[in-house]
């Protein structure tokens, strides 16, 4: 049996955290995340789960990464100065390989920017935030149902590859309410299991991986299984190692269990590209835009189709490099002076024109607008 | 079919809840709606104003480029939320704060929406709910039996009756006209 | 068990030492009274978790056999936090030095005594930022000379327990790596707490601290803790004006300073409010 609801793309997440079997939350509230904190709070208990609200951002995540370590499946939210904030623990959850989720729902930056306002200005803060060379996953929902589904794809994405999953939102999509049909219990929804170690616990390297395999096994605190976290780089052991060899071995594990996977991980969706000429890319809040300009083209005859990436980071290197041999040229749709594009130039390598529409301006851009920059593109 | 929707008016006057309300009816009558609002500071007080857009097709773009309906609950809101307007708006006024409206529009359609909520409901706080009775009855956009369901699910228990009253008040400002 | 050798070959990783500390150092002394207070209260490995931030003192936590973790700086606290969120069954051990407690985690200091989440934090209070090479911290007493304070520092120093217990921690207590039955006993009251215990241990830093103070040799500041450290037992005998005298004169009171038990403890407050959730109201 389902319900058939009016919800908000903040809300639609906090259901799919439920769903997911998020059992703890921590985190700051701002806008325009603060529904999922306050959503949170009232249903966690409801399923024995916890919700936290922390002195600030920075011990928002780092619960959220204590809970992990302590075996539950955990997540906060933010918004633009909170993820800046966040950028330290996050490098910890990489390097460390703690699964969590981390929902940011976009507003206007830098600093206090405009809270109330969209835009997709974290697109390379999500990529490269935290300092030093890391790999984690970035997926960006474009409807209310979506919401719902890439939580608990993040969830399930998070436990699989141990790192962190930034559910990248803004403050169109988590704002906007839509119809959104969830079944009544949750009950039958997969649940992520995390890998557990097969061997004794005298046996267990916290950071060895079986073979063919380049996620390690993990153990709760508690378990048995006694090992040892740390921000230093470590050997398979978990403890630190200092050598250049332990670095540069630790660094290609992390990015090749991302990168090895990407198949798994990527996810693109085509919408009337099928005969397309000409494509539009743009994802999360951006992309209800496309949609619509998209099919008023095709209303004037226009052979344009849409491209939406639902995974951003890892980058949809294969998919944007096919596209190149499809198309006579692409423009990129994004609400931000320009940084996504910044990839798509970089795979697609001046075979075709690519082309930027930038919206910057505390508004997402009409079908219209949209449309207008289509057909100078196509010109 | 496809309809646009744009309540305006003062922060506290209940337009955010009359324009969820208003998509969680047409979702009932088997439709799809998309709901937005104006968040922060002028939601507290200030001009405020929430968007809906009801339609049988999928909707992509969630905000209102030019409402079909504008409801104006202040001379502020009448005075701001007008300019993206044309000829196929229909503008409809609470008399008791609305004098002129400015800008490009077709129809306007001047109504005792507070003044109607203290007379039949004995407070003004209902005037949002005799404002979508209004609005639902100019625009047939969802049915009445949806409106009312929907009215109820939303509202606390103990006002069900007058909130009932205050929608069928607003239909008959409209009807009886 | 109490030979030290014992306690190392039962709670120590093996292969993990020797550890990283200076001669003179009293990170040593101060884990060793950890491991001690645990096996005073017969608290079983797989429930002990160990949680520590960065700096010298932080690096406690990698050499003990128990669920570990040597995090960001002055970030022990809220990862500490969601590990006890996460499993309340565990005996949760936060080890910190004083700049990673005291500034860069100053916040979350006092939001975790404010709690009263049933931690035990010992502070290894040694005066300095060891690791970098002797920068000043909080805890730094003012006039000492540091690297970044070359013409003595003009910043006082907190007042920590008094911070804490003003924040809400439930158990407040002090030691120092002198008097090393005392420390064990108070950190083992401390773990036994129910509530936010913080353990404040004076510690000698001969390197950083000690010879740009001119303390003279680790025997030396040793000795300056015998001298210093008052049992409170003996605080409280003194009289207001003996009480003022002793503070001039750098010395403080050890022992457990202040205890409440009647405060709720956060994880179980969290239990009833799931039930009540759960109920409805």
């Amino acid at each position: 049996m389902s319900r058939i609801l009016l919800l908000q793309g903040n809300q639609a997440v906090v259901e799919g955290a439920i769903a997911a079997g998020v059992k703890f939350y921590g985190g700051y509230p701002i806008t325009p995340s603060t529904e999922i904190a306050e959503q949170l709070a009232l249903r966690l208990p409801q399923v024995g789960g916890k919700f936290m609200q922390t002195e600030d951002e920075i011990a928002g995540l780092g619960t959220v990464i204590g809970a992990s370590m302590a075996g539950q499946k955990a997540m906060t939210a933010t918004s633009g100065p909170g993820f800046s904030l966040k950028q330290e623990m996050l490098g910890l959850a990489c390097v460390a390989e703690i699964p969590c989720v981390i929902v940011n729902v976009q507003r206007v930056g830098p600093a206090t920017g405009q809270p109330t306002s969209p835009a997709q200005g974290e697109v390379m803060q999500a990529r490269w935030g935290t300092h030093g060379d890391h790999w984690l996953i970035t997926i960006s929902p474009s409807s209310v149902p979506e919401c719902f589904e890439l939580t608990l794809r993040a969830v399930a994405l998070a436990e699989k590859y141990r790192c962190p999953v930034i559910l990248l939102m803004d403050e169109v999509i988590g704002h906007m309410r839509e119809k959104i049909e969830l079944p009544d219990n949750y009950d039958e929804i997969p649940q992520a299991e995390r890998k557990q170690p097969a061997c004794a616990p005298e046996d267990y390297l916290a950071y060895g991986c079986e073979e063919g395999s380049k996620v390690p096994a993990m153990a709760a605190f508690g378990s048995g299984y006694r090992w040892h976290v740390t921000g230093l780089i470590h050997d398979e052991t978990g403890f630190p190692k200092g050598t250049g060899a332990a670095t540069k071995s630790a660094q290609n594990r992390l990015r090749s269990k991302i990168e090895d996977n990407v198949e798994d991980i990527v996810q693109v969706e085509n919408y009337k590209m099928e005969d397309a000429e000409f494509a539009v890319v743009a994802f999360g809040g951006a992309a209800r835009t496309a949609y619509e300009a998209v099919d008023m083209a095709r209303a004037e005859g226009l052979k344009v189709g849409f491209v939406r990436p639902i995974t951003i980071w890892p980058f949809a290197e294969k998919q944007m490099q096919e596209l190149a041999g499809k198309v006579k040229g692409i423009l990129v749709h994004e609400l931000n002076c320009g940084q996504y594009v910044l990839e798509v130039e970089r795979a697609v390598a001046g075979k075709i024109p690519v082309s930027l529409y930038a919206k910057y301006d505390n508004e997402s851009a009409t079908p219209a607008q949209l449309l207008a920059e289509i057909k100078k593109a196509m010109a | 079919m496809r309809q646009s929707f744009r309540f305006s008016g003062t922060g506290g006057q209940g337009l955010i809840t009359a324009g969820i309300i208003l998509a969680e009816a047409a979702l009932l009558d088997d439709k799809l709606a998309v709901q937005s609002q104006s968040y922060g500071p002028e939601a507290r007080g200030g001009s405020s104003k929430a968007e809906a857009i009801i339609s049988d097709e999928p909707i992509y773009f969630s905000r209102v480029i030019c409402p079909n309906t504008l409801l104006v609950m202040s001379q502020e809101a009448a005075n701001k939320y007008t300019a993206d307007c044309d000829e196929n708006t229909t503008v409809i006024t609470d008399t008791l704060f609305v004098s002129e409206v400015p800008g490009t529009y077709g129809k306007r359609v001047d109504l005792p929406i507070t003044h109607t909520a203290n007379t039949v409901c004995g407070k003004t706080l209902f005037a949002n709910i005799v404002a979508l009775g209004a609005v639902v009855a100019l625009t047939k956009c969802v049915s009445k039996e949806a409106i009312t369901k929907a009215v109820l699910n939303r509202v606390p228990k103990g006002t069900e009756e007058a909130n009932t009253k205050a929608l069928e008040a607003g239909m008959a400002l409209v009807e009886g006209k | 068990m109490s030979v030290m050798e014992d306690l190392i070959a039962k709670y120590f990783r093996p292969g993990r030492l020797p550890h990283i500390w200076c001669p003179g150092c009293g990170n040593g002394v101060i884990t060793g009274a950890i491991v001690k207070a645990i096996d005073k209260q017969g608290l079983a490995k797989d429930d002990v978790a160990v949680i520590s931030g960065i700096g010298c003192s932080s690096r406690a936590s990698g050499y003990l056999d128990f669920n570990t973790a040597n995090t960001l700086h002055g970030r022990a606290l809220p990862i500490a936090t969601g590990v006890k969120m996460g499993n309340p069954k565990l005996n949760v051990i936060v080890c910190s030095g004083d700049g990673d407690c005291t500034a860069i985690g100053g916040n979350h200091l006092i939001h975790a005594a404010r709690r009263n989440i049933d931690l035990t934090l010992v502070v290894y209070n040694n005066s300095i930022y060891g690791m970098t090479g002797g920068q000043y911290s909080p805890m730094t007493p003012k006039g000492s000379k540091a690297t970044t304070a070359p013409y003595s520092t003009i910043e006082p120093s907190f007042n920590l327990l008094a911070l804490a217990q003003a924040a809400g921690a439930t158990y407040v207590a002090r030691a120092t790596t002198y008097h090393v039955p005392q420390m064990v006993d108070v950190i083992a009251k401390g773990i036994a707490h129910k509530g936010f215990s913080i353990i404040e241990v004076v510690s000698a830093c001969p390197i950083s601290f000690g010879r740009q103070n001119k303390m003279g040799g680790p025997a030396q500041m040793m000795a300056w803790q015998r001298d210093h450290g008052v049992l409170k037992a003996v605080w409280d005998r003194m009289d207001e004006a003996k009480k003022a005298e002793a503070i001039a004169a750098g010395k403080f009171p050890i022992g457990v300073l202040y205890e409440n038990n009647d405060v709720q403890e956060y994880t179980a407050a969290y239990d009833e409010l799931i039930k009540r959730a759960q109920e409805g109201k």
